[in-house]
């Protein structure tokens, strides 16, 4: 799956990094806490999160994180966008809640950490 | 080679700069990717736990032939129970952090997971010291 069929499947807008809408993303992991994100994801997969900071934007560089979709409606601030930019990292907004943006994906293909083969440690208390 | 940031306890707008410069001097000297990704998650949990719980502190890496250093060192708080701060799910942050998307009580649990070898030393109402191994992959990949 690339990261324009996320957006097309979430109707989201992509704010952000529309030159990396090709990207292929193997995976995705709901959450709001910055280090589940760290523990359950890594490159080639996107997060799906209702927490609007500028570290989901940081925590998702240290891990490759290939995109980040905010959920919910929420909006990020300038400075996240700014920051989005910098680094590279895709986001996009949803008007879907948190479980159903994951349950569209996962009914579309995408896997989750436990389901991924290249996990490390996937099968471990994933979330 | 030595790189060393400084930290101050409560700022999270400048929060993370130290592990992102760190993972992307890595990068840039040719460091692999996965290795890279395992430094930045233990400079970055360890940079955000001096943020959250101390007054300041240091991060920062050796770079060495074989292996990376993290280390990390604080004037703080400390650690009254440095096993129990490694159990996943436990948490002293306050409630405002935790609002920020902090205190999941995985930050000691994800240093450990992406180290080879991680030592924690703390000393209640002076501060912690915390030093991890990441090896580089040998020649052969493994």
């Amino acid at each position: 799956m690339q990261l324009k069929d996320i957006a097309r499947i979430l109707e989201a807008e992509v704010l952000t990094c529309e030159d990396k809408l090709n990207c292929t993303v193997e995976a995705a992991c709901g959450c709001d806490l910055i280090s589940d994100m760290l523990a359950f994801t890594k490159e080639k997969m996107i997060v799906l999160t209702g927490l609007v900071s500028p570290q989901i934007i940081r925590a998702a560089e240290m891990v490759d994180l290939s995109g980040v979709v905010f959920v919910r409606g929420k909006r990020p601030t300038p400075d996240i966008i700014e920051l989005s930019e910098e680094l590279g990292i895709p986001i996009m907004c949803t008007h879907y809640p948190l479980y159903e943006s994951a349950g569209l994906l996962f009914a579309a293909g995408l896997p989750g950490w436990r389901h991924w083969p290249r996990a490390v440690g996937g099968s471990e208390d994933a979330p | 080679m030595r790189l060393e940031f400084p930290v101050a306890g409560r700022d999270f707008q400048a929060a993370g700069g130290a592990a992102q410069k760190i993972k992307r001097t890595l990068r840039q000297i040719g460091i692999d990717a996965e290795t890279a990704r395992r430094v930045g998650i233990v400079a970055y949990e360890a940079e955000m736990n001096i943020v959250i719980h101390a007054f300041s502190g240091k991060v920062g890496v050796d770079i060495l032939p074989e292996r990376i250093n993290v280390f990390a060192y604080d004037q703080g708080p400390g650690i009254a129970d440095i096993d129990l701060a490694m159990q996943v799910g436990y948490s002293t942050a306050p409630e405002d952090i935790k609002e920020m998307g902090f205190g999941a009580g995985l930050g000691l649990p994800n240093m450990k997971r992406y180290s080879d070898n991680l030592v924690i030393e703390s000393e209640v109402g002076c501060g912690t010291s915390i030093r991890a191994v990441i090896n580089l992959p040998t020649k052969e990949g493994s």
